[in-house]
């Protein structure tokens, strides 16, 4: 059993600086510390501007041999700082960590780059900055240069290359690095879409090869393709560890608690107003991070504080930029009525059908409005929430090269095709 | 697929006070090379004039000594031409000066690298240093055709130039590795260098012979490694001065004391560059 464990970590933890000050010092305040020590009262708390956090705190995992483990949580959890310990760009402060094999890390593309090299020379510097020796680079050196699509410009200094040129230069070396134990951060999140649909085909290739893989990212879709576990960091401790999917939802939930679920304050002036909005996932559960397979519910709660009629409750779909999706009014479902509202307190439960929108980040908002012949008044107007919606593994996320169809509609087109050239034979 | 045989690597806090790691050192010794290489490089690519940047820089300050402090202020030259007398010590010392420069700003101005990419960090002023000799031995072969054109010749005595050079990069070695460590702490340093380094050129005895001191007082000159180095090589290659004596001495004993305390200041640094560079 042990013998299959690949990195194991034990207890790992980070102390870092954190304050008003500059991480390094001046030499001035280094020679006027004594001093303030001696004149000051507060002496032995002549650091106290400083704080200090632990980035990292009894972090404990193992991965064994092949796994391709997935390390997600939010900003500033950890994740990072766990990685440079592991590839030994810095240390850690407390605990220990062991890693079998040779170790790769690509916590950046294109490490070590200088601007006035050509592409060639850039790529060996970058290589053996990776850890590669000149005769593997030799030996690669064709397939990374196809890689990146660069032979043409090969030997023309990366200082007259695009930033795509750049970065696909950079990830074909990172690609090319053939360790047992590769660490990633994010690496992925660079480049035009074709390129990073290139690099994530890459990285399935790499997952389905047998190496170890410790993957810190923030794209959940790729996170649950590549990795079969996953590790969640919180303020620096693990918060879950297991099946991909588990720790993904527990994730999820966690990150995106707040806005389920809105309420506005009572406004007496108004005749009608909107007091909360609700969203709830297909079980009924208040969650802004949804399965797009699943309908998506709204439910608004409304208060009439005097008679009034020609009014209906209105939800719009948007996008984050403003693009509108759809709108709906709750006289759909009765057409041609005029609606009279008794003074009292209402719930209005909006159904949206699952596994019609793509995956992505949509707004909604709520008004409610008054007919006035022709025009409508706006009585109140609310902003809802913003909601992900997520992709469980369907068509759209299952593309060939492995990453989200493009498009806001997730529709199953169904495609028929046929011959029409009868009359030349077949080659 | 062939995988490398297996490496175990364990990682925890270190031991407070610990000499870099050879072994780790010579396995990361391609990558030496191709930043040594890199420096160089760029530094010609960018330059209009490229290597001859290497000489112009002492022969310049040579020419400028020898209006000024050779034919000016009669300062002696121990019977020599005052040109090929500063010249020979201004090539270690325009090596010192410069690899100590670079070398100094080099971890800083790596913090690119240094944040994304484990080595051996003193790789970086090594290679500075290493790249730092292409120029010396350019401005070298200027030296000895000095010597040609003075018909000054050597006695036996050059056989103790390689022995100098690996002193001179020890000298810059254990000067640079204090440097560099201090200036990723201290931001101070990097205003300090030029002004160590003009300092340190007149403290050392290149404009004048360091007989110009009382016997007596010598091996306090000593204490200055550039005493012993430069010194060094006049007697080695001119004949000139009291050659590997007491002075010496005094500057292989400290350039010992700085490069094994250097060395142990840097690697118990290095720890924390990638967390404050």
């Amino acid at each position: 059993m042990n013998s299959d464990i690949c990195i194991r970590v034990e207890n790992l933890g980070k102390l870092y600086r954190i304050g008003e000050r500059e991480p390094y010092k001046t030499l001035r305040d280094t020679l006027a510390r004594p001093f303030q020590r001696a004149f000051s009262r507060r002496s032995r708390h002549s650091d106290s501007r400083d704080q200090y956090i632990w980035a990292l705190k009894g972090v404990t995992f193992n991965v064994s041999e092949g796994e391709v483990v997935g390390i997600i949580g939010m900003n500033g959890a950890g994740k990072s700082t766990l990685l440079k310990i592991l590839s030994r760009i810095t240390e850690p402060t407390e605990g220990n960590a062991e890693i079998h094999g040779r170790v790769g890390s690509l916590l950046e593309v294109g490490t070590g780059f200088h601007s006035e090299l050509t592409g060639r020379e850039n790529a060996y510097l970058s290589g053996a900055l990776l850890g590669m020796k000149k005769r593997e680079i030799d030996r690669k050196f064709d397939e990374i240069v196809s890689f990146a699509e660069l032979s043409k410009f090969i030997d023309t200094p990366i200082k007259y290359y695009s930033s795509g040129m750049q970065v696909r230069l950079g990830f074909a070396v990172a690609a090319s690095l053939e360790t047992e134990v590769l660490l990633v951060d994010e690496v992925l999140a660079v480049g035009d879409v074709a390129f990073q649909k290139k690099c994530m085909s890459k990285m399935w290739d790499v997952a389905k090869e047998g190496r170890t893989v410790l993957f810190v990212s923030h794209n959940m879709g790729a996170v649950s393709r590549l990795c079969e576990r996953c590790v969640l960091l919180d303020h620096g401790r693990v918060s879950s560890i297991g099946e991909t999917a588990g720790v993904m939802s527990t994730y999820l939930n966690a990150a995106y608690p707040v806005r389920a679920r809105r309420e506005f304050a009572s406004d007496p002036s108004k005749p009608m107003q909107i007091r909360s909005v609700t969203l709830l996932d297909h079980q009924g559960e208040a969650s802004t991070h949804l399965n797009l397979v699943h309908p998506i519910r709204v439910t608004i709660q409304v208060d009439v504080r005097q008679r009034i009629s020609g009014t209906h409750l209105a939800l719009s779909l948007e996008k984050p930029d403003g693009t509108a999706i759809c709108h709906s009014t709750d006289l759909d479902s009765q057409p041609g009525k005029v609606v009279t509202w008794e003074p009292g307190s209402y719930v209005a439960t909006a159904e949206f059908p699952g596994a019609l929108l793509n995956a992505g980040t949509y707004t909604i908002r709520v008004g409610i409005g008054l007919s006035r012949g022709a025009t409508v008044q706006t009585i109140d107007s609310q902003t809802g929430m913003s909601f992900q919606l997520y992709d469980p593994g369907t068509f759209g996320a299952m593309n060939v090269d492995g990453y989200q169809r493009e498009g806001l509609l997730l529709l199953q087109v169904p495609w028929k095709i046929q011959r029409t050239d009868s009359c030349f034979s077949k080659e | 697929m062939c995988w490398r045989q297996r490496q175990d690597m364990i990682i925890k806090p270190s031991r407070r006070w610990a000499f870099p790691d050879l072994g780790e050192l010579w396995e990361h010794r391609e990558l030496l090379y191709f930043f040594a290489w890199r420096d160089i490089k760029v530094r010609y690519k960018q330059t209009v004039l490229g290597a001859a940047w290497a000489v112009i820089q002492p022969l310049l300050t040579m020419v400028v000594f020898s209006i000024f402090f050779g034919n000016f202020a009669k300062i002696p030259s121990e019977g020599l031409p005052y040109s090929i007398f500063s010249y020979t010590a201004l090539v270690p010392w325009t090596y010192f000066a410069n690899s100590v420069s670079q070398a100094s700003g080099s971890i800083v101005a790596q913090r690119g690298i240094i944040t994304k990419v484990y080595f051996p960090r003193v790789i970086v002023p090594l290679a500075s240093m290493i790249s730092g000799l292409l120029d010396f031995g350019i401005a070298f072969v200027v030296l000895v055709a000095m010597m040609l054109y003075y018909h000054i010749f050597p006695s036996f005595n050059i056989l103790f130039v390689p022995l100098l050079l690996i002193f001179c990069v020890a000298t810059v070695l254990a000067v640079g590795l204090w440097l560099t460590a201090l200036n990723v702490i201290y931001r101070d340093i990097q205003y300090a260098v030029p002004f160590l380094v003009q300092f340190w050129l007149f403290a050392t005895p290149v404009a004048y012979p360091s007989s110009m001191v009382p016997a007596r007082w010598r091996p306090v000159l000593g204490l200055n490694p550039m005493t012993g180095v430069v010194e060094g090589f006049r007697w080695s290659l001119l004949g000139s001065g009291e050659g590997l004596g007491p002075t010496f001495v005094v500057s292989v004993a400290i350039v010992g004391l700085l490069l094994v305390t250097g060395l142990l200041y840097f690697r118990h640094m290095e720890r924390m560059f990638a967390d404050v560079v």
